[in-house]
């Protein structure tokens, strides 16, 4: 890990988003220290989404700032992003769902694999050597995320919940010192959230990876988040400790939908 | 001299041949092997890491965790020194762990990972003997500061550092083991009161184990894979106990989830399941040929005939017709050898099952398709085999022979009683209940009733506390008239009555699916469960199936007057609402005599019709009742008969 903590790693300054007449977020400013688990909360419709495409560099913001590994920049690209260091799952998975677990997971190794398509398709000397070293890692995470007996399985084919782990999987297989999880607790069961959690805690003290995630289930944020930011409407209402934001009367109210005085 | 504990017998093994695979486990997607030298190497390192944690001989080891190398390396390295390993339960409950750990005093823990350690963490507070535990799988643990922990390869490099010290401080421990030295402690589960530990000494398991090495043929080249939990004796024999005599390689699934995957890859020679996973196995394969193509499922249904007809009879060398032959031959290479492949039984030359009844038709599926499936009787307190069915004399019914060295008698109820090389030491701590199973000269009650067959075969029956007599002093076993009339697929509950009776007599439930299916087959109209229960088809379809089950008890002396001579279908299903079944669907004999007090004299009392009416308690808990006039049947009772020829 480079860097040390207490290092803002991503810093966004004043970013605003509009579609038209519609502004999905207006100056918001937060940052993500290394190594933490940073969590962007907040109502549906609050922006938090933009947000996270904002980051990641699928949409450019037409105001604002963000600054990445001390790299000031007014938007990122996603290929940039990714090359950076930044991986990201989705709300919706976003998986190959005719390829296997572990192909899916082998393709957040693309950008570690440098041989050209020549070679790889030969599958000769250098190229089945840094196949092996890549699906070595691979087997890592496998391991690591316990989903050994899918490894072989058509994505399509698997329940909701795995699928999700897969696409950490994808996502980790990158090795990104940012990573960035949309509503990754979405429509899974206790049992099923609670796995995730503990992956994602996993995941955070392991490999030292900073984690940004969206999350939609207040009880599990504050369990395993170190800081929360809460948007609504496209506004930041508050950013601290879990213990903080909780207390926040901004923040209850727009959760419990009481009108502001 | 053959060697008398397992570590002597270890050193054996790695001097000659120790280049052969003893272990293997897949682990990141490739497997492993350990040989027989390596594994002896660690085992040494293992044992001096435990002396350095001051493990001494006689004290306990206790083993928890999946089936992986290091836990079985423990179970040895722990015999090196003379200590007693413990294999636990993985999946037990934090308070059923902490009763074992303190019952059995154990020293130091080997865990596999996070979950066990902080199993045992919760428990430890009330097992103050615990000084160590040992973690295999460090994952998630960084946190953990305890001082009590310990990774397993600092204990190598421990061990390691002792070795140094003292280079021959193992073989001076292992030469000073004999063979009447506690082995092994198992604790029984135990449906009622708390579990029993049962002291297995070497001689105990190596006698039994290389008896039944010798009994199947088993040798260095077998393939095992070792998936039940360690801690019950049936790993312990299979995977432990013969891979040592036997010398035969053992692998370790990569987790429980893939199993299935394993087992094609490994392709094991020698295997041992319970019933319901053979069950399992054959339902999701004919699930899966629902969807299969039309041709396929002509194929699969036309050899498999064929197999039905055939197959057992080749599998015993019986004479077979030679187109017949010819077809079972097409068959093993279209249908038969594609179809155990698939099932991971690719290479299966011997499979056992024991534990409870395996349903006729499963077993003659197995055997049908040219694998070698067999039975077997045995209980943890004679280091599992008392009986077991021996090639070439396998019938679905019997649970086999006696085993090499096993002698078997019968108490007054039928109780089988059986004394072997295998019977345990003692139950530890617990010398009340040692004395209450196992008598002065070595015999072990084993609670369950049963009898020998003219051929020397061993029907298990009963449990002995449910087991009657009829009033001409015969055995009434219910619960196996029972279990032969449910094997039928339409009959879903059965209760026999006939302790103290003149003859047996059956209430009868049928299974509403599969006689509702068959009805609208064949244009039967019905309206609700009473009126088709009371149809004269469904009554004609009974009294065959009764017919049936009695020509099968005619076939045994001892069961041949528990024919059923009269029986009744009953109008309503037993339910466990109404308190006639247990939670776990298992008839409560005595509730059903008070319930239907009239029908059962009725049965007795020689009437064709008898009017009942039984409380019901609805979904809702609303309370009603059913009546019928309900019509009685007899049954004609066959002559006895010759015993069948091998199945």
């Amino acid at each position: 890990m480079v860097g040390e903590k207490n290092e803002a790693l991503l810093k966004v300054e004043n970013i605003s988003l509009a579609f038209g007449g519609v502004r999905a977020l207006e100056e918001v400013s937060f940052d993500v220290m290394r190594g933490e688990v940073r969590a962007i909360i907040g109502p549906n419709g609050a922006g938090k989404s933009s947000m996270l495409n904002v980051i990641n560099g699928f949409y450019h913001p037409q105001k604002g700032s963000i600054t990445y590994k001390n790299r000031r920049r007014a938007q990122m690209k996603p290929h940039a992003a990714a090359a950076a260091g930044i991986a990201r799952t989705f709300q919706n998975i976003a998986l190959f769902r005719g390829m296997s677990a572990l192909d899916n997971i082998m393709t957040g190794r693309v950008h570690k694999m440098k041989r050209g398509f020549l070679w790889q398709a030969l599958h000769i000397g250098p190229a089945r050597r840094e196949e092996m070293e890549n699906r070595a890692f691979v087997e890592g995470i496998i391991d690591f995320l316990e989903i050994q007996a899918i490894r072989r399985v058509p994505v399509g084919r698997l329940p909701y919940g795995l699928q999700k782990r897969v696409e950490l999987g994808r996502a980790l297989a990158a090795e990104p010192d940012l990573l960035l999880l949309d509503e990754p607790m979405a429509g899974m069961n206790l049992e099923e959230k609670e796995d995730m959690c503990r992956f994602i805690l996993d995941v955070n003290e392991q490999f030292g990876t900073t984690i940004a995630l969206i999350e939609h289930d207040m009880g599990v944020v504050m369990d395993i988040s170190d800081r929360v930011v809460v948007l609504d409407h496209g506004k930041k209402l508050a950013d601290g400790t879990p213990a903080e934001v909780r207390g926040d009367q901004a923040v209850v109210d727009a959760y419990l939908g009481v009108a502001r005085g | 001299m053959a060697a008398d504990t397992f570590p002597k017998l270890l050193e054996e093994r790695a001097r000659h041949g120790g280049g052969r695979p003893a272990l293997r486990e897949k682990e990141f997607g490739i497997w492993r092997t350990l040989t027989w030298a390596d594994a002896r190497r660690e085992i040494h390192e293992l044992a001096c890491g435990f002396a350095a944690a001051g493990v001494r001989r006689g004290e306990r080891v206790a083993v928890i965790g999946d089936n992986r190398p290091e836990l079985y390396l423990s179970l040895c390295a722990a015999q090196c020194l003379g200590a007693v390993p413990v294999p636990l339960y993985q999946d037990a409950v934090a308070a059923e762990t902490q009763f074992v750990l303190d019952h059995s005093g154990a020293r130091l823990v080997v865990a596999e990972d996070q979950e066990q350690v902080d199993k045992i963490l919760e428990a430890r507070e009330r097992c103050p003997e615990v000084k160590k535990i040992v973690y295999s799988d460090g994952r998630g643990m960084r946190h953990y500061d305890d001082e009590i922990l310990q990774s397993y390869e600092s204990l190598l490099d421990a061990g390691r550092a002792h070795a140094r010290a003292q280079p021959d401080f193992v073989e001076r421990e292992i030469a000073q083991g004999c063979g009447g030295d506690a082995a092994v402690l198992l604790y029984t589960s135990g449906t009622t009161g708390e579990p029993k530990g049962v002291v297995l000494s070497h001689e105990n398991v190596l006698v039994t184990c290389r008896n039944l090495v010798k009994f199947d043929r088993l040798s260095e080249r077998e393939e095992v894979l070792a998936y039940l939990p360690m801690a019950w004796v049936g790993d312990h024999i299979f995977s432990y106990g013969q891979a040592y005599c036997a010398g035969f390689c053992v692998s370790c699934p990569e987790s429980a989830a893939t199993v299935m995957h394993d087992m094609r890859e490994i392709g094991p020679t020698y295997f041992f399941a319970p019933p319901r996973i053979f069950e399992s196995l054959l339902t999701t394969v004919m699930i899966r040929m629902e969807d299969a193509g039309a041709v396929k499922k002509k194929m699969f249904g036309f050899f498999l005939g064929v197999a039905r007809r055939v197959g057992a009879d080749i599998l015993n060398r019986k004479p077979v017709a030679a187109g017949q032959r010819f077809l079972y031959a097409l068959g093993r290479w279209l249908v038969y050898e594609p179809l155990k492949d698939a099932m991971g039984f690719g290479r299966v030359r011997l499979a056992y099952t024991a534990g409870e009844a395996i349903g006729p038709e499963i077993f003659d599926f197995y055997r049908s398709l040219g694998m070698n499936i067999k039975q077997l009787y045995g209980q943890t307190e004679g280091a599992v085999f008392v009986t077991a069915q021996p090639d070439g004399e396998v019938y679905p019914d019997s649970v086999g022979k006696p085993s090499p060295q096993v002698e078997l008698r019968f108490g007054d109820n039928g109780e089988v009683l059986y004394r072997s090389p295998g019977v345990f030491q003692s139950y530890y701590k617990n010398p009340e209940a040692t004395a209450k199973t196992r008598t002065e000269d070595g015999w072990v009650r084993t609670g369950d009733a049963g009898f020998l067959d003219e051929r020397g075969h061993l029907h298990i029956v009963d449990r002995a506390a449910d087991v009657g007599k009829l009033n001409d002093g015969t055995l009434f076993a219910p619960k196996f008239i029972e279990n032969k009339l449910k094997f039928f697929p339409h009959i879903k509950e059965a209760v026999v009555f006939g302790d103290r009776r003149d003859f047996c007599a059956a209430l009868v439930n049928i299974d509403l699916e599969a006689v509702g299916n068959w009805a609208e087959r064949n244009n039967i109209p019905y309206a609700s469960y009473q009126e088709l229960a009371a149809r004269p088809e469904v009554y004609a379809m009974i009294a065959d199936s009764v017919q049936t089950v009695n020509r099968g008890l005619a076939a045994d002396k001892q069961l041949c007057n528990s024919q059923i001579r009269r029986f009744v279908v009953l109008h309503k299903e037993l339910d466990a609402d109404d308190g006639e079944l247990t939670r776990t669907r298992k008839v409560r004999r005595r509730h059903i005599v008070e319930k239907y007090a009239v029908l059962v004299d009725a049965l007795y009392g020689g009437e064709s019709h008898c009017f009942v009416e039984v409380a019901v308690t609805f979904e809702d808990g609303r309370v009603g009742a059913v009546s019928g006039d309900l019509q009685i049947m007899d049954a004609e009772p066959c002559a006895p008969q010759p015993l069948a020829e091998a199945a």
